[in-house]
């Protein structure tokens, strides 16, 4: 993998509308059963404007991400190679239905280790006002031949 | 729902215990609804053809699926302000017998002055851990 990627930023992704579908639809993909990430009159009796997206969610957003760094033949990863090696998120405060998320990535860190290379990213994630919603940080590691 | 009081929490306490039951099928709903494809976790062909034992789950569904008893015991999604695992192992999902993921939440640590709860994960398949330094941070403000 091409070392000089360290501190490179992507563009900011066009603006991701969280859909309430979209919302339900990966509550049930990761076997969520809080009425709050499906029931609207659920979500807004604890207090929130519409359905809040479980914790993970932000991955949707970081994916387009990786998408543009997947994509950068400069970057010179093999997609069929890559898998996860680790992920955090970092809240200001929840997903909710409605928002408009934009996304930006920055390459932080590039590792040999034998024939496997690691890349961490960290993608900030603001709202339509350009206030902070999540930090998502991954680090995917790329299968060298063995 | 009512956060938990954190007051009556104890280092070592158990918050949330379940068992998973994952099929290929859930992979595929995983796929859909992340946006991610990578094929390694739906064609045996390609995961084999890159060393792994078979299809395995994304990473990113064992995150998704080990939080939530935590987000069923803290009785609101918006109360996890930091989540964050390493994937240590795959979790190989057979096609017809798929994969039982067990997942037991435990309070790692108290901070009282923000009060925020770090609760550690355990997710194990097979007997072994999948996930390391797996902690999520409830906020019971």
């Amino acid at each position: 993998m091409n070392p000089e990627l360290v501190g490179r930023s992507f563009p900011p992704t066009p603006p991701y509308l969280v859909g309430r579908e979209k919302v339900r639809e990966f509550a049930a993909a990761v076997l969520a059963t809080d009425p709050i990430s499906f029931d609207v009159d659920a979500a807004q009796a604890a207090g929130h404007a519409d359905l809040v997206a479980p914790p993970t969610f932000a991955v949707v957003v970081q994916q387009l991400t990786l998408d543009q760094l997947l994509a950068d033949p400069e970057a010179g990863i093999d997609f069929s190679r890559v898998v996860h090696g680790d992920q955090r998120f970092t809240f200001s405060r929840p997903v909710i239905a409605g928002d408009e998320l934009t996304a930006t990535l920055t390459v932080t860190s590039v590792k040999s280790l034998g024939a496997h290379s690691m890349v961490t990213a960290e993608t900030v994630i603001v709202d339509d006002a350009g206030e902070h919603v999540v930090t998502t940080m991954s680090t995917l590691v790329v299968r060298g031949d063995e | 729902m009512s956060a938990p009081e954190f007051e009556s929490l104890t280092v070592g306490d158990v918050v949330a215990e379940r068992t998973f039951d994952l099929s290929r099928d859930a992979l595929v709903r995983y796929a859909g609804a992340s946006g991610d494809f990578n094929p390694i976790h739906y064609r045996d062909d390609v995961a084999t053809s890159v060393g792994l034992p078979g299809v395995i789950a994304h990473g990113m569904l064992t995150m998704g699926l080990s939080v939530q008893p935590v987000v069923d015991w803290a009785g609101d999604p918006a109360r996890v302000v930091d989540y964050q695992v390493r994937f240590t192992r795959p979790v190989v999902v057979d096609p017809t017998s798929g994969a039982s993921v067990q997942v037991t939440a435990k309070v790692g640590q108290l901070d009282a002055e923000a009060r925020v709860a770090r609760i550690d994960l355990t997710t194990t398949f097979n007997a072994e851990t999948v996930l390391g330094k797996a902690q999520v941070r409830v906020s019971l403000a």
